[in-house]
């Protein structure tokens, strides 16, 4: 230390004054996230999993069962596996459904028409215009008798079903609303395929290579990482799935719209079973995360990274 | 070589009108709700329950706004809204950016494992934390307040974290170097350089937090009790529940609600597209 002249000297302690003023910001920047990680993550994560091994509700104090909670949802349970099943049906035919109704409507924004930006509104708007009001205004457009889509179906000579007065047709008439709810996913297209280089698409017509053929060969590949970040996306969001199901149809008819987070909410804050619904959330992710597992493991084989 | 370029110019043709005819199906198959709604909103009972509905409203019944609006007290419910929206996007602004800077330019033991772990809690949903939340804010009497709403969003968001420390990462690390070797303190360098820099990720921030609060149905449904305290999503719902068949007053009171909203969209439609284009284009 002695031999190093003074230049150095002050080299060196403006290099370590900064590394100590970058920690210690570091933390008191971080301050309000790390507490706000602890107190709104961390420990309710921690507790909905302690919760699921008690009966509690909420009026007396938490009481230890251990794995009764779950011996009740898998082996007394009925309903439990119903609203697994409908949730598997309801997430397996919506996430692919909506993902192939964005790119679509991506695709046809992409190309070079005129009026993008109005366009590009209208299949926008209803993704962010308040689900509750979107929900209601459904209800009236799957009415059997007097909505809107049975009406135009009538018109194309197509005798409409029952929507969600029937159990076959419920779940399929909350999809369908679903759909119409896509912009979010289809502007992150948009933006996946403005991002595709040009060149690669005017050395394809060259060759000859047809709009199809250019599709399947350029826009596809080259899309896949967007594919993918959308699919983890509304896999988590269908498995969510709430509100829709509390207003249009509280579950029914025949419990054949009760998904996994309204059979939650019944359970906690209707009958008050703390424990036995903190069971249920502990389902819930851990079907989200086996799932987001699997989309990540399967991903090296058809995403397609860049290297750059 | 011309009759080649002939047919390429044909087929082009071709395309570009299948993509316009497409495209003006798709408008009018999405519009089309919204219109109905509007028609709805404007009829008399006697025109509502008829077949095949009729889309213009004949007399126009103008009298649903006002009567649905004071069938339930919703000027209370808009101020509710109100206040709860614009507590939450002022918290989410306060907290959010300087975790953000810390993430990005910072440098501290365990900074990339917390990040990580920041990230890992995008995939779990509030579904999952809402019932020992719920528990907590009983224990801490705020059940039937706004304090559940509003004081999380003061400690920052891992969505919108992530979001800002994108946008820093992309502003050149010699601009803060500078200002450092002139003595600017961190503060100072987040303050005055990184801050201004940022203002349209920020609106993305604004934005996103008031359209997320204004929409939220379920944290209002779980905590809030008494009818003075509706949000608007709750007192819809409520509204819904209580007059399911006076489809004029409802589809009228739902325009109402959504109006905000789309007023939103339009003045800041390039935020929006941005916003959803930044965090896509990264992830």
């Amino acid at each position: 230390m002695l031999s190093l002249t003074t230049r150095e000297e002050k080299q060196f302690t403006f290099k370590w004054r900064s590394k100590v003023s970058d920690l210690v910001y570091g933390y008191l920047f971080a301050l309000p996230w790390i507490l706000g990680f602890l107190a709104f993550m961390f420990y309710p994560i921690g507790s909905v999993l302690f919760y699921s091994f008690c009966a509690y509700d909420v009026v007396s104090p938490p009481q230890w069962i251990f794995l009764e909670n779950y011996q009740e949802l898998f082996f007394k349970d009925p309903i439990f596996w119903k609203t697994v099943s409908n949730t598997l049906y309801f997430t397996g035919i919506s996430v692919p459904l909506g993902l192939i109704v964005a790119l679509a409507l991506a695709l046809l924004l992409n190309r070079p028409i005129k009026g993008r930006p109005v366009f590009r509104t209208i299949f926008y708007l209803p993704a962010i215009v308040p689900i509750v009001s979107t929900a209601i205004l459904w209800v009236w457009i799957l009415n059997p008798q007097y909505g809107l889509l049975n009406n135009l179906l009538a018109k194309i000579g197509v005798v409409g079903p029952g929507w969600l007065a029937s159990t076959t047709w419920s779940k399929p008439g909350i999809i369908l609303m679903g759909t119409w709810m896509v912009g979010g996913t289809m502007i992150i297209f948009l933006a996946g395929l403005q991002d595709i280089p040009h060149q690669l698409y005017e050395v394809a017509e060259i060759d000859g290579a047809n709009v199809w053929k250019q599709f399947l060969y350029i826009t596809l590949p080259m899309l896949t990482p967007t594919i993918f970040f959308n699919l983890v996306i509304s896999t988590i969001s269908a498995f969510q799935t709430f509100t829709q199901v509390y207003i249009m149809t509280g579950g029914g008819p025949a419990r054949s719209t009760l998904l996994l987070v309204p059979y939650l909410y019944q359970q906690g804050f209707r009958y008050f079973r703390m424990g036995y619904a903190s069971s249920l959330a502990t389902i819930l992710f851990l079907m989200i995360f086996v799932c987001t597992i699997i989309i990540l493991s399967t991903s090296s084989r058809w995403v397609y990274y860049e290297r750059r | 070589m011309p009759t080649v370029y002939l047919s390429i110019n044909v087929r082009k043709r071709i395309l570009d009108i299948l993509v316009y005819l497409l495209l003006a199906l798709g408008s009018i198959i999405y519009i089309l709700p919204f219109l109905w709604q509007v028609s709805t909103s404007l009829k008399i009972p006697s025109q509502l329950f008829v077949f095949p509905p009729k889309w213009i409203p004949n007399p126009v019944a103008w009298e649903n706004y006002p009567r649905g609006l004071r069938m339930v007290p919703f000027g209370r419910y808009f101020w509710n809204s109100t206040i709860v929206t614009s507590l939450s996007v002022i918290g989410r602004l306060v907290s959010c950016p300087i975790v953000a800077y810390s993430f990005a330019r910072l440098k501290w033991p365990g900074r990339d494992f917390f990040f990580v772990a920041t990230l890992a809690t995008l995939m779990i949903p509030f579904q999952v934390t809402m019932i020992p939340l719920f528990i907590t804010f009983r224990k801490l009497g705020w059940i039937d307040t706004f304090k559940p709403l509003i004081i999380p969003c003061f400690f920052g968001s891992a969505f919108f974290i992530f979001l800002l420390r994108q946008f820093f990462l992309t502003i050149p690390e010699e601009l803060s170097d500078a200002a450092k070797i002139d003595g600017c303190s961190h503060f100072g360098i987040f303050w005055r350089i990184m801050l201004p820099l940022t203002k349209p990720a920020l609106a993305v921030v604004a934005i996103f937090e008031f359209l997320w609060t204004w929409n939220d149905f379920i944290g209002p449904l779980i905590f809030l009790n008494s009818e003075e305290k509706y949000t608007v999503a709750i007192g819809l719902q409520q509204f819904f529940g209580a007059h399911g068949a006076d489809w004029g007053a409802l589809m009228a009171t739902s325009t109402v609600v959504t109006f905000p909203v789309i007023l939103l969209f339009f003045f800041t439609q390039r935020y929006f597209i941005e916003g959803i284009t930044l965090t896509g284009i990264k992830a």
